[in-house]
């Protein structure tokens, strides 16, 4: 026969059964949290990982002292390959000098003004347009750099090679204009207004306040945006591809076609190189390469911002 | 006897005052100069493209000939790839950002793993091509899935993600959870009920963001071994794919003019791809965001 159960004593049953599975529920859920947590961790151990082991089967195959000192990067000539860094390096440079010299001024510029001369309104306005810049596609930056960038540059210097340095170079520093303006502009924002207007009221002009004052209390900042604009930069891929060319060659002409490291990963990528052949392994050496360059500068501009930061 | 020159004050003055507003102009200028350039950008592609989109264009497959080509494979792909992509890293993302704001201590470790989140952001994304390569399409043998550029994808766009959630976490006020708490609830109570609707609005835009700027990567999907020339749709996540941006890049790199004016058509697609997404990114933070 059945046991009657009185409503409290269900109550109570009740109770328990939820507080039982809360308990487990409690200790559980952290447990799962912290696992997607640390998969963030296990991207980098991969990223590391990956790169390093298949870059060593490469060593293995290619003197480690050919990589990093000859000066040919000939991968696909059959009978004598030739596997030196330098030529994809230079070209990786190149386009990197390029792109700063274009976004430097550029992007300061338009920081300084929307920081210091644009009122809010123009701000408000200003601010979500360059962002539009910084979310078009790099792809749609290539496109652009070959079907309009290269013909234009073409006209003021006729001997041009259709693919070349320049113009790669040029829509790079276009596309990291707004990272430029928005990460200076947040370092002088973080200028407090009690010394602008200390400055103001001592009559100083806005350029002074901003060329005196803010520029030098803000420099660590602005230095660090430009080099994570660099890094940017060097890690850019589909823009050099699509107008720099396939050209790996040692040297600073910006108007012959060039490779970076980032296109010849490309380059092999799209064609049929057979998986476990040299030219398979060396997209991992580059890209070793290039993951330490760019973690280098990753790291110096946290540095810089940290170590140098005036604070008030 | 005066000690101030008037006259020179006021001619210096004069020279200060004109520095100052010759480089406003130049400050204002340098900056139109690159609202000019997008408008260009914008405007080439538009005239370009613009003969070429039809209702074909979206349901044609890609295709020698110039006229009949279409963008159906990539835009499907694209579809796809977002389906895998975006559930796996919200969740991870999400899940990350909740242990790290509510559930970690101030330890060593803890900062490592944010540091870590922070430094890869800053990763090139050719080199999650790489990983995706070795770790998804050989070693766990997907071979060039769309499963497998969905994940090399997610982690990807992993770390913008968590930082988003982190942010939205973040402004959510003390004082809703320490009444929460007040009431009797239990920590998952808290996060369950009050914390995550709270702060749904902010993750949501930071994830529709992140995965837009996933529909516009092509290096990784390319090395990871995405196809240049696909003309069916992915029926399951082990077949093969292409996206738009490849599908671009493909036609941008054909000598023909013909294709070219193509690539600018299938830009516009993914432009408006993009900016819808956007605008729904803004329109949820506008709407459903509310000042604590």
């Amino acid at each position: 026969m059945k046991k009657h159960l009185s409503v409290s004593e269900l109550i109570q049953q009740n109770k328990q059964k939820s507080r039982a599975f809360a308990s487990i529920r409690e200790k559980t859920i952290p447990f799962i949290l912290f696992i997607c947590a640390v998969i963030s961790v296990f991207t980098t151990l991969g990223i590391i990982f990956t790169l390093l082991f298949e870059t060593f089967t490469f060593f293995n195959r290619v003197p480690f002292i050919e990589f990093i000192t000859s000066k040919e990067w000939l991968p696909f000539f059959e009978s004598d390959p030739s596997y030196g860094i330098l030529p994809l390096l230079s070209g990786t440079l190149v386009v990197a000098v390029i792109a700063m010299v274009a976004a430097i001024p550029l992007g300061l510029t338009a920081a300084i003004y929307l920081s210091e001369y644009a009122s809010e309104r123009t701000k408000r306005t200003l601010k979500p347009i360059l962002e539009v810049l910084a979310g078009i596609p790099t792809i749609v930056y290539g496109f652009f750099a070959l079907t309009f960038v290269t013909p234009l540059l073409q006209k003021f210097i006729p001997d041009l090679s259709f693919f070349n340095a320049l113009s790669p170079g040029i829509v790079v520093g276009i596309m990291i204009i707004p990272m430029v303006a928005s990460l200076s502009e947040d370092a002088m924002n973080a200028v407090p207004n009690s010394i602008r207007e200390g400055a103001l009221g001592l009559g100083a002009t806005r350029f002074e306040v901003a060329f005196k004052i803010v520029l030098p209390a803000a420099l660590s900042g602005i230095i660090a945006s430009f080099v994570l604009a660099i890094s940017r930069a060097i890690g850019e891929t589909m823009i050099v591809t699509i107008a720099g060319g396939a050209t790996p060659t040692l040297g600073f002409d910006v108007t012959s076609s060039i490779q970076t490291m980032t296109a010849y990963i490309v380059q092999v990528s799209l064609g049929d190189a057979a998986y476990g052949s040299t030219i398979y392994y060396s997209i991992y050496a580059v890209g070793i390469t290039l993951f330490v360059f760019t973690l280098i500068m990753n790291l110096l501009a946290q540095y810089i911002s940290k170590k140098f930061r005036e604070a008030y | 006897m005066h000690f101030i020159n008037r006259e020179t004050i006021q001619k210096q003055t004069k020279k200060r005052m004109a520095v100052n507003h010759l480089l406003k102009t130049l400050f204002f200028a340098a900056t139109m100069f690159s609202l000019l350039v997008l408008a260009v950008l914008f405007y080439r592609i538009f005239t370009q493209g613009f003969e070429h989109l039809s209702f074909d264009f979206l349901t044609n497959f890609a295709s020698r000939k110039p006229e009949e080509a279409g963008i159906k494979a990539a835009l499907y792909g694209t579809i796809w790839l977002m389906a895998i992509t975006g559930p796996i890293s919200i969740v991870l993302g999400i899940g990350s950002a909740i242990y790290l704001e509510m559930y970690a201590k101030q330890s060593r470790f803890t900062r490592f793993i944010q540091t870590n989140i922070s430094n890869l952001a800053g990763v090139p994304s050719i080199v999650f091509g790489l990983l995706g390569l070795t770790v998804f399409v050989r070693m766990l043998e997907m071979g060039r899935s769309v499963l497998a550029g969905g994940l090399t994808m997610s982690l990807l766009i992993l770390p913008i993600i968590v930082v988003a959630a982190q942010e939205a976490i973040r402004a959510v006020p003390q004082e809703l959870q320490e009444a929460s708490y007040g009431m009797g609830a239990t920590k998952w109570q808290t996060i369950w009920r009050v914390v995550l609707p709270a702060a749904l609005p902010g993750m949501m835009t930071g994830s529709i963001l992140a995965l837009s700027r996933a529909v516009g990567e092509t290096a990784p999907l390319i090395v990871i071994g995405a196809l240049s020339y696909v003309a069916f749709v992915p029926d399951s996540i082990w077949s093969g794919f292409t996206v738009m941006p490849i599908q671009i890049y493909n036609w941008t790199g054909r000598p023909q003019e013909a294709f070219h004016d193509i690539a600018a058509a299938g830009i516009i697609v993914l432009l408006a791809l993009l900016i819808l997404m956007n605008s729904i990114a803004v329109f949820i933070r506008n709407k459903f965001s509310k000042r604590h």
